[in-house]
């Protein structure tokens, strides 16, 4: 019987590591599955979700070292933040803006992750901002002497920015240890990439900033894995940055205000839903025997079962105070 | 030597052109020496020399069509604003800030050239503002379907800039005809390109962005000449943008309140003062046959004489009416 | 006369404006598909893709190129998607836009209209709510106009579009939706800088713009019917430049100035009209001067708790009418 160490593809993962990462992509899955429920419901006034994400988001996050690394997410990123050890609890506490909701407490919109703990950084909604964060915490990173990495994330819109290129520039220049990671899923809302840049793949660009560039299959959590271990572990040893382009699709609207009905046929999501990164991994557990039908259809139990429990618990939940709007506007002494 | 009479085949320059370059360039040096003696003396605050820079200037304005294409240059171009048919007076007026003073009317600083006749457009001192400002320019040649180019100058300091790498995207999605010249003088004030960005060519960039970048030796005028007119034709064919960048030296400091010997060696200078354009095109010319000595001291005499004229008018001449500083904020008549 | 809501009202007038003058043109992200307000629904289909223009994720280079397009020939319409997503542009609508033809000794204009979405009360959070007049009202050369009415927004954003200088033009996202009005088939326009009176009254002048209008509407009615105190409700609609004469004159009336404004009490842009009353219109004062606004917190935060907090409403409005009516 062949390990699955050995198995081509597997990249040196164990098969319990096989299976969290499949449990990963599941619960971020299920957790944004039912964010856009509880939208529909009326509980929720907006979800942001990233259904057809989760293999480029779980699989770039998984190389990485929770509370120690940094992550700068952006709002379609929940497959990164359950992979570096955020719960659905904490997700749906913020969707309800809950008063315990660490993200926030309420103040910034559902998925602007942020956790102190696990250093994911609190961003905005603006988009690309935490680029430059993104590089400024590498930079800090460097001056004290630390191998951490940083890694930061947008999509394809993200790329036409001012700030976007201000930041890579300025990893480029001081050769910093963070990765950039473009979740090209061909549209930013209703822009298809061909207005949104004049390249096939917006990975060429990192020459331009001194660094390498990498294209990956976005739906292939282990190919996604690899090319992001290659990318950290370079990072780690002071060769500076990377940028991964992900190819995948969104298989929701951009959010709930958004009726993606009006910029993309139905055939085409059909088409990149028969390429569902969770049924092409499920499967490929499947033939190289690191589970079977039972053990997979067990965890999708399991994480429906953790869904359901978080947001018993963030419906249970005390809301906050509303005088609490007026504090930390400054940092109080 | 045969490589110069290849790009002068090849670009189909005159003699006439040829001197015509040669005038432009000696022209904006002389307008550059005698703004920094006039500063120095205490005449006008402010100066930005443009020495150093005129072979890439000249090379690549010089293939524009004064008048109809659109052209957005920084505050060191001053050889592409005579090139295009900006005059001493009109130069000068800038800098003394003086009442009809055709960039400002002594509200810009100098150097912020600005005719409206010959589509110089008035610039601010942020830098590669004017570059989506370019982009604009040429969207709406496009969409009047009018053949006319835009032409966004800046330096390499300015490639760092959100504006820069926006306006290229753009540009590049919409095929624009616009054309990008990145004055690549290696310092932004005193910052070295090494520590601006990663690469030795910013020209690689462009292919990111779905047109080609070519890096040209920005003190051969010719060279400059070729590549600007090779990018002409690529937008006239309706192909889209292109992306130069001149190599090149600034020989003097930024500005006159920078010096720069507090960022780099005189033998630095110095070695590149020997490669300086305004020496080289001469010499080129005469082993060429095309100039003489006479020639050459014809044309100095006559760049010198119009310089010295027009400083002695523009000194005399009015400065703006104080009053006259509240006006203008706002269009003060109908649109039409 | 068909009811229009706002954001039909403010689709119609772009629409009619590239019907009359084909120069003009609509650029942002999203526009294509007709925006995600719909305010260019249909407009692709009418005008094609180069006059209804998909950009890239670009918010400078947006109003940069809006700003060299109209150097050539063309009239833009810049769409930033929300006010809060303007910052990255401020530089191209500060230093350049707005200063373009003064630094240029009149030579060069530009005839842009930036337009957005501004505003609070939709559960948008920090980064959908943002008020943003008081930055651009600040700035000399460009002219700032605030929303929040079907029949206001159609005749003001032609004005805007037919202007020669670079316009703000700022729509209360939540009134996009929240109201209709007759709006007259035949073209009209409402001079930019005028303000209206949209209740007259005898007590109180209360100045305001934006959604802020609604709200002050209601508690204007609130308070008369309970104990009969008249309020004059103002909506500036003009920021800037804004109607002082108008104000003024209503202020010597009453001898009383409540100023009512959504944004950051501080620095908000209803300080400038508290400022230039309290000095020009002292002699008929009655009673301080005084301002109803959001407190210094960012506007505005997601909790509906929290939002609600935050912002002035009809009861705040109304509780300090009350207390300046017994001044």
């Amino acid at each position: 019987m062949v390990s699955v160490k050995e198995i081509q593809g597997a990249a040196g993962l164990s098969g319990d590591q096989l299976l969290d990462i499949y449990y990963k992509m599941l619960l971020a899955r299920t957790v944004g599955q039912r964010e856009r429920m509880l939208n529909r419901m009326g509980k929720g006034p907006f979800a942001v979700t990233g259904e057809g994400h989760e293999a480029t988001q779980v699989g770039t996050a998984f190389p990485l070292k929770p509370g120690y690394d940094w992550v700068v997410p952006y709002y379609r990123d929940i497959g990164v933040a359950l992979t570096i050890g955020q719960s659905p609890r904490d997700l749906l506490l913020a969707h309800l803006s809950r008063a315990d909701d660490i993200s926030s407490s309420g103040r910034n919109m559902p998925s602007h992750f942020s956790d102190p703990h696990l250093r994911i950084v609190s961003g905005s909604a603006p988009v690309a901002t935490h680029l430059p964060h993104g590089a400024g915490i590498a930079l800090a990173s460097k001056l004290r002497g630390l191998d951490e990495v940083t890694i930061v994330y947008t999509g394809d819109g993200g790329t036409s920015t001012g700030d976007c290129h201000e930041a890579m520039n300025f990893a480029g220049v001081h050769k910093l240890a963070v990765i950039f990671v473009i979740e090209n899923n061909q549209y930013a809302i209703s822009v298809p990439t061909r207005k949104q840049f004049a390249v096939e793949d917006v990975s060429t660009r990192a020459e331009g900033y001194g660094f390498p560039g990498v294209t990956v299959d976005g739906n292939d959590v282990l190919a996604v894995y690899a090319a992001a271990k290659d990318a950290i572990e370079r990072a780690r040893r002071g060769d500076g940055a990377t940028l991964i382009e992900a190819k995948t699709y969104r298989l929701v609207p951009h959010t709930s205000d958004d009726d993606d009905r009006r910029y993309r046929s139905r055939e085409e999501v059909e088409q990149w839903t028969a390429r569902d990164p969770l049924v092409r991994y499920r499967g490929w557990l499947k033939e190289y025997n690191v589970a079977d039908e039972r053990k997979l259809d067990g965890l999708h139990e399991q994480a429906a079962r953790e869904v359901d429990e978080a947001t018993e618990e963030a419906e249970n939940a005390p809301t906050p105070k509303p005088e609490s709007a007026l504090t930390h506007v400054f940092v109080e002494d | 030597m045969t490589a110069i009479k290849e790009a002068i085949k090849t670009h189909g320059l005159t003699e006439k052109q040829l001197l015509q370059m040669l005038e432009k360039m000696l022209l904006a040096r002389a307008l550059s020496v005698r703004q920094r003696i006039l500063q120095r003396m205490g005449k006008g605050p402010m100066t930005f020399s443009g020495e150093g820079h005129e072979a890439a200037q000249v090379g690549s304005a010089f293939a524009l069509r004064p008048g109809v294409d659109w052209v957005f240059p920084y505050y060191r171009d001053v050889a592409v604003a005579v090139t295009i048919g900006m005059t001493p007076v009109d130069i000068l007026r800038g800098f003394f800030a003086r009442r009809d003073d055709i960039n400002s009317g002594g509200r810009n600083m100098p150097s912020h050239f600005s005719h409206l006749g010959l589509r110089i457009v008035s610039g601010s001192a942020p830098i590669a503002t004017q570059l989506p400002h370019a982009v604009g320019a040429a969207l709406a040649a496009k969409l009047r379907k009018l053949d006319e180019i835009a032409v966004g100058y800046s330096g390499d300091g300015s490639t760092s800039t959100g504006d820069w790498h926006e306006s290229m995207n753009f540009a590049g999605v919409q095929r624009l005809p616009v054309i990008f010249v990145c004055e690549h003088n290696n310092y932004a004030i005193s910052v070295p390109w090494r520590k601006q960005a990663a690469i030795e060519n910013v020209s690689i960039r462009a292919q990111g962005y779905g047109f080609p970048g070519v890096s040209v030796d920005g003190n051969d005028v010719l060279a400059v000449y070729g590549a600007m007119s090779e990018a002409v034709k690529r937008v006239r064919a309706g192909e889209g943008p292109t992306l130069i960048e001149a190599k090149t030296y600034r020989l003097m400091p930024h500005s006159s309140d920078d010096d720069d010997r507090r960022y780099r060696t005189r033998e630095e200078v110095e070695a590149w003062s020997a490669k300086d354009s305004v020496a080289a095109f001469p010499h080129q010319l005469k082993e060429l046959g095309v100039l003489d000595d006479n020639a050459e001291k014809e044309i100095n005499d006559r760049v010198n004489h119009e310089v010295d004229a027009a400083t002695d008018q523009v000194e005399q001449e009015p400065q703006p009416e104080a009053p006259t500083a509240l006006r203008h904020v706002f269009v003060e008549k109908e649109r039409s | 006369m068909p009811e229009k809501t706002m954001v039909e009202a403010i689709h119609d007038a772009m629409f009619e404006e590239m019907k009359r003058d084909d120069r003009v043109i609509v650029m942002g992200e999203d526009v294509g598909e007709g925006g995600v307000f719909r305010a260019t629904e249909g407009f692709v289909a009418e005008f094609g893709e180069d006059r209804c223009m998909d950009t890239p994720l670009a918010e400078s280079c947006i109003v940069g190129a809006a700003i060299g397009a109209s150097l050539n020939g063309i009239i833009p319409i810049a769409e930033i998607q929300f006010a809060d997503f303007s910052h990255p542009a401020f530089d191209q609508i500060v230093s350049e836009a707005a200063r373009l033809h003064y630094r240029s000794n009149g030579t060069w204009s530009c005839p842009i209209v930036v337009r957005t979405p501004y505003g609070s009360g939709i559960h948008g959070g920090p980064y959908h709510s943002q008020s943003i007049e008081a930055f651009y009202a600040h700035v000399p050369g460009l002219k700032v106009i605030c929303v929040a009415s079907p029949y206001d927004a159609k005749g003001l954003l032609k004005s805007a579009i037919r202007d020669p200088n670079p316009v703000i033009f700022l729509e209360h996202k939540k009134a996009y939706r929240a109201f209709r009005q007759d709006i007259p088939d035949e073209d009209y326009t409402i001079p930019i800088g005028q303000a209206e009176t949209k209740r007259e009254g005898t007590d109180i002048s209360l100045i305001t713009y934006g959604m802020m209008t609604h709200h002050s509407l209601k508690a204007a009615e609130t308070v008369e019917q309970e104990n009969g105190a008249s309020v004059e409700v103002i909506d500036l609609r003009t920021v800037s430049p804004w109607d002082k004469e108008r104000v003024l004159e209503s202020v010597r009336k009453t001898g009383k100035a409540l100023i009512v404004y959504e944004d950051n009490i501080t620095g908000g842009f209803g300080a400038e009209v508290a400022a230039t009353i309290a000095q020009d219109a002292f002699e008929y004062l009655d009673g301080p001067v005084t301002r109803v606004a959001s407190p210094d917190v960012p506007i505005s935060p997601y909790s509906g708790i929290l939002e609600e907090y935050i912002l002035p409403n009809p009861e705040k409005i109304a509780e300090a009418i009350r207390k300046l009516a017994a001044y």
